[in-house]
């Protein structure tokens, strides 16, 4: 019980229940799809760069409670940032969901994005936290291929 | 269900096994890895859809082979080699035995049911279907009975046609009987269906399917792990299992096809043990089964299988079924009380499966909270992705029970699902 404490923690179960940021964008924004076989889940994420700053990232779909925590609070931690910052906030978050190895974590850099450290204990859950994020990397290179975690 | 499955056993003129009260309680013992808990949990295993747990008969009938009767079969001239023969022949005729089947020489040994549905579609898909032919499937059918049809289709220019269901889970009989043609060669039909549960109507199908000049296979991939089989009662000119649902190991399964159509169809692998003579210019391949088991084949698992067989055998198929269905009662009524609890699959035929859904959490989430409280589901699509398509729904929590299963799991399930609502709800 205290290990799924850690992983539902209260701002994930929030975040699940109303999700920030969760909307379509024009045809014009890049996107790109994003597929979890294992467990179903589908979702699609919005971006918009403009001069090297993610001025405004969105997503829709459908998954489970740790999906669709880890794309809202994504979103949030990424509204506004520099392309070199999201890269620094994606390897961090990747750590923290894989190793206990701290030494290239930004702690700062993470914020509430800590919480999904009790993922850690739950490995075959980790493709869950970070589907959205692949997602966005897709979106970012411009890849017309949906991503896959499995 | 269990009625009609004695009246099948009669046919076949073996005593009927009578119908004492089976209590799961005298056999759990069995089961080494019931005695075992999860997180500090007592195990409530229900997911024996996906395998089946082993009792100890079948490891020690494993462990006997590679303690003291390891050797190579089918050419040795030593003692060893020929026991080794005589007990994997003595599994093929076990597996006879169980599924009815007129002559040992229908059995194939293979991988399981996947391997079995690859090689009837390329041996004898590719030697007898053709471009413009048809073969219907259904929306039931687990990936395993989809992908081999479509590579296979792909590759002469065949085309797949797909019987629907209803909203319960239950194939649209008169939509199968539209489908059927002249240009149908084959129908290959789940007859339990992993996902949901449905048992499906297959001896009536494979008249239909026989009466329209088509061959009938039926996927009994879990079917013969909850209901006594009679391959001539059902009268499918191909029938498959694999022996881990059953009990047995992974890696062994069976392909039951009759006589006249497995003496004719081309191999599947070519190497040793399927031959009879070998030249650079000529080989004339053995008689089957041994054409279709090139190589050295799995002989422990498939002496795990017959130990297996003889294990459930002991029981009383019959008695499985009946019991099974009085629990798969007990859990659907309990789960029927549970708040924004939907079951999906309510067919009036069921085996012992129960797909379910909640409104408020997603089935992953469910699963991995179970688990905390000792509770193994499966949690996704189960392989059925079509199905999970017709209910419009990414995925399912899936309960699957085995006659192993007591109402004190069922409990257990129902106290756990308490625990989602506490955390997600």
């Amino acid at each position: 019980m205290s290990d799924l404490r850690e992983l539902y923690q209260e701002v994930i179960l929030d975040h699940a229940k109303h999700p920030r940021n969760f909307h379509t964008m024009p045809d014009s924004v890049r996107a790109a799809d994003g597929h979890n076989p294992l467990c179903g889940d589908r979702l699609k994420v919005f971006v918009q760069v403009e001069d090297g700053v993610i001025r405004d990232i969105s997503f829709t779909g459908s998954g489970c409670a740790i999906s669709t925590a880890s794309a809202s609070m994504m979103t949030e931690s990424l509204k506004g940032r520099s392309l070199v910052e999201a890269q620094a906030i994606f390897e961090s978050f990747h750590d923290l969901l894989t190793t206990g190895d701290h030494a290239d974590r930004d702690e700062e850099l993470l914020g509430k994005l800590a919480v999904f450290g009790g993922v850690r204990e739950f490995p075959v859950r980790v493709k869950c936290a970070t589907l959205a994020w692949h997602t966005l990397q897709a979106a970012l290179k411009g890849s017309a291929e949906p991503v896959k975690t499995e | 269900m269990a009625v009609k499955s004695m009246k099948s056993a009669r046919g076949r003129g073996e005593a009927v096994v009578p119908l004492t009260v089976f209590s799961p309680d005298d056999i759990r013992g069995d089961f080494p890895i019931l005695q075992t808990t999860v997180h500090g949990k007592r195990l409530a295993y229900l997911d024996n859809a996906a395998t089946s747990q082993k009792p100890q008969a079948v490891i020690a009938a494993m462990t006997r082979f590679y303690y003291s009767q390891n050797a190579n079969i089918h050419r040795g001239v030593y003692e060893l080699s020929m026991e080794a023969t005589a007990a994997y022949e003595a599994a093929r005729e076990c597996v006879r035995q169980f599924i009815n089947a007129a002559d040992f020489r229908e059995v194939v040994f293979v991988r399981g049911a996947t391997e079995a549905i690859n090689l009837v579609a390329t041996s004898w898909g590719q030697a007898n279907v053709r471009a413009g032919d048809e073969i219907i499937l259904s929306t039931l059918e687990h990936h395993s009975n989809i992908v081999p049809w479509q590579i296979l289709a792909d590759r002469v220019g065949a085309r797949l046609r797909v019987i629907p269901i209803n909203e319960a889970g239950e194939l649209c009989m008169e939509e199968y009987e539209k489908l059927l043609s002249p240009r149908t060669r084959l129908v290959a039909i789940t007859h339990v269906s992993n996902a949901l549960g449905t048992i499906t109507p297959v001896q009536r199908m494979v008249r239909m399917a026989h009466t329209a000049g088509a061959l009938a296979l039926v996927d009994g991939a879990q079917s013969v792990p909850h209901l006594p089989i009679d391959v001539r009662d059902i009268d499918c000119d191909f029938f498959v299992f694999s022996g881990h649902k059953i009990c047995g190991p992974t890696g062994i399964g069976v392909l039951y096809c009759r006589q006249a159509i497995l003496q004719a169809m081309p191999p599947y692998q070519g190497g040793g043990d399927m031959i009879e003579t070998v030249t650079f210019a000529k080989t004339t391949y053995a008689p089957a089964p041994q054409k279709f088991e090139a190589g050295t084949p799995n002989i422990s698992g498939a002496l795990g299988l017959a130990a297996a067989l003889d294990y459930v055998s002991g029981i009383g198929m019959d008695r499985i079924a009946g019991y099974e269905h009085q629990l798969l009662l007990y859990a659907q009524e309990k789960l029927s009380q549970v708040k924004g609890l939907k079951i999906v699959g309510t067919a009036a035929e069921k085996a012992a499966v129960i797909s379910f859904v909640l409104s408020y959490a997603h089935p992953h989430d469910v699963g991995t909270i179970l688990d905390g409280q000792g509770v193994a589901i499966r949690t996704g699509h189960h392989c059925c992705q079509p199905v999970m398509d017709r209910y419009g729904i990414p995925a399912t929590a899936r309960v699957s029970l085995a006659f192993y299963n007591t109402r004190a799991d069922v409990d257990q399930l129902v106290q756990g699902l308490q625990t989602v609502k506490e955390v997600l709800g």
